[in-house]
Order: structure tokens, then sequence, then C-alpha cells
């Protein structure tokens, strides 16, 4: 008797394909990702339906939460210039060390006078320091001064208008916002962006 | 006699060494299992985290009040949102003396102040359609009181522009009435909401 042989089909599929693709994709996504850090102050941003997205340069963050003011500047260059005119003016001296470091730092709220120390710091001591945030009033304006000094080192290095965008706590109350605002229209600054969150569609 | 065979297929004939040829595929699944895992993962991670902004106007802070140039509005077409402490808005068109819709407490959200809004939107443009004008849209007028918080700010920002009106402005002086208005109410529990 003539044995019929029955033709086993392999399940297994050639994955080589599929592998490369997979993996273009996962290159792509890693490459482009810009990785978060966190922020050394964190705040609660409110939800809002607006869908613009915030600059990726020419834009300094102006964190706002629990009454203390915190900054940042966009681009390392920018940040380096800024802190050499800042040193000018308040005559507290940076080593270049100082101003490599500063250039690669995140957000931070301290006095100029107490700058250094937080430069010297490892990035995680940083964020537990409980800097007291950028003094602010009247008599001692030095976040004025931050983002005066971040506008003009702006316009020298990139040739554009620094956009300022205020990252407020959404409990934080609305003097302090204000107070922030002031500031910014004192100096004619009249236009800049509210950071918030995204609101899902279901909650219209 | 002494020699060790260790291949068995051999068959002794001429001493032919067979390797055994071995698969050259690799189970990739598992592979590809993880690589799309990173994907998603990535994926969903880059484009959450940007930030979403809304920016925002002021006027020009004048800084000689002599040089403010009045500028006279139909009252009409302004609505005043008074942003109180515990989430609760009070809303008033026209003067507070004489007002075209006497003040009422309202809260945020869709139906609270939305609803308002949307009503006194159409209340304006059918007054503005009447006079002949009909392009002359409502004017909000956004009072925010040192209770108020951040997000209350940004949720009435918002409603202007899901709203869609034309034109609003912040103003951070309160009038003596308007300070007792939002003070001189009892607890909002108390306030019927309609």
């Amino acid at each position: 008797m003539a044995k019929i042989k029955m033709n086993k089909k392999s399940t297994s599929t050639d994955m080589t394909a599929m592998c490369d693709v997979a993996f273009l994709l996962l290159t792509f996504f890693i490459l482009t990702a810009t990785a978060k850090v966190p922020a050394a102050l964190p705040v609660d941003t409110p939800a809002s339906t607006v869908q613009t997205k915030l600059p990726e340069k020419d834009l300094a963050t102006l964190t706002v939460g629990a009454g203390k003011v915190f900054f940042d500047v966009k681009g390392k260059f920018v940040r380096v210039r800024t802190l050499e005119l800042m040193s000018d003016k308040y005559g507290v001296k940076f080593s270049d060390e100082d101003k490599e470091k500063f250039g690669k730092m995140e957000s931070f709220g301290v006095p100029i006078q107490s700058l250094k120390q937080i430069i010297d710091m490892n990035p995680a001591d940083r964020n537990k320091a409980g800097q007291p945030g950028i003094p602010k009033d009247s008599l001692d304006n030095q976040l004025a001064d931050w983002i005066q000094n971040a506008r003009i080192a702006n316009i020298e290095l990139q040739e554009a208008e620094l956009q300022i965008a205020i990252k407020g706590d959404a409990k934080e109350e609305y003097p302090a916002i204000r107070r922030v605002m002031d500031i910014l229209q004192d100096q004619k600054v009249n236009t800049f962006s509210l950071v918030t969150g995204l609101r899902g569609k279901e909650e219209f | 006699m002494a020699e060790l065979n260790t291949g068995d297929g051999g068959g002794g004939k001429g001493g032919k060494v067979r390797s055994k040829k071995q698969n050259s595929k690799v189970d990739l699944t598992a592979m590809v299992d993880l690589a799309f895992l990173l994907i998603t993962f990535f994926m969903l991670t880059t484009t959450l985290s940007k930030p979403q902004s809304m920016s925002l106007g002021l006027p020009d802070k004048e800084d000689k009040p002599e040089d403010k140039i009045e500028q006279k509005v139909d009252e009409n077409r302004t609505l005043t949102i008074l942003m109180g402490a515990n989430n609760q808005v009070k809303i008033f068109r026209g003067f507070l003396a004489t007002p075209k819709l006497a003040p009422k407490t309202v809260a945020y959200g869709k139906d609270g102040l939305r609803k308002d809004l949307l009503e006194q939107k159409q209340a304006v443009l059918a007054y503005s359609t009447a006079k002949g004008k009909p392009d002359q849209g409502i004017i909000v007028i956004i009072k925010p009181s040192k209770k108020s918080n951040y997000r209350n700010l940004v949720d009435v920002l918002d409603e202007m522009a899901i709203v869609g009106v034309p034109t609003y402005a912040i103003v951070n002086d309160f009038s003596p009435e308007e300070a007792k208005l939002l003070e001189g109410n009892p607890a909002p529990a108390a306030v019927p909401n309609p």
C-alpha cells in the first residue's frame, strides 16, 4: 500500500523582516524622544482644551508653585550667556566650570548669591535641596533681571525674541500668578503662554 | 579496534565526515515582541509628555494713569465674571447698579458657566443685530479675586476659547460694589444654584 505522505507545513513564520521594521521604528522613537527629567519644583498644571504645543527653543519657563518661582531657559549657550550677564549685574563670580555646569542644569529657584552651591551639587541632590525660589519682591527683584537678561542673551545668540511660558500649579492663588504677570508686563512682555495639561474630550 | 566511532551514519565507507547541518533559523518571536513593546512605550511617552500651552495676550500696562484713554463701550455688551473662592463665579451683564442680567452665582464647567456664556453671547448678538451692527459680539471682563486660584483662571480662559468669545480682558481692579457682591453672600452651599 502506498502511504500518502502529508506535507507538514511549518507553523513558524519568518520573523526577520518584522524584526527589522520593529527595531527601525524603535530606533526612530528612541532618537526623537526627549528624556523626561524630574522637575525641581513639581507642579500640577491645570487642564485645558487648547492643543497648541510649546516651542522647543527660544523659551523661558517660569514655574510657579507654593509661592515660589523657578526659572528655566532652553538652550545651553543662552543659559551660559544669561548667567554671565547676571553675574556682571550682581557682582557674583562664576568660574568657567560653573558656567558649563549651569548650561546643563534644569530649572532652579535660588537667589543668585547661593546659586553656586546649587551648581556644585549633584543633579539628584538639587531637587532635594529645598530651593527657596527666586526673589521677586520690589526690593530684590532678581526674577525680573533673570527674565530681562535671558531675553538679551537670546536675542544676541539666537536672534529671536524669547518666548515666556508660565507653568503654574493649579492650586496656586491668583495673586502669585498676577505678581509674575506684572513683572513680565513691566518689561513690556504682554504676550506669553500658560502651560496646561491636556483635558480629555469626554470631560467637555 | 581501538578506533572510536563518533559518527553513526558513516557506515565505514571511505571515512567521509558529515557535519550535521545546523538550522540557521533563530526564533525571532520573542525579539519582535520585545521590540514592539518598547515601540509602544516610546510612542506613548513621547506624544503625551509634550506640554500644551495657551497663549495669553494682555493689554499694555500704562505707567501713568492720566495717559489712559477712556474708551466707552456699550454696557449691554459687557459681561463681567467675578471669580470668587470655592470655585464659584458670579456673572452679570451691564452695570452692576442697573444690570441687564442680574448677578448670579454659577459653577465652572459645562453646565454652569458655559451655558450662561452661550446664552449671553446669543443675547448680545441679538441685541447688536437689532441695532444693525451684527459684528459687535460680547465683551467679557474677567475679574479674578485674590481668593481664586490659577486653575479657575485657566478654566475661564478655556471657556472663552470653547464658547468663542471674540473680546475678553483680565481686569484686576474691583469696584467696592463688586467686592461686596463677591464677599457679601453667605456660604456657597446656601446659595441656590439654578
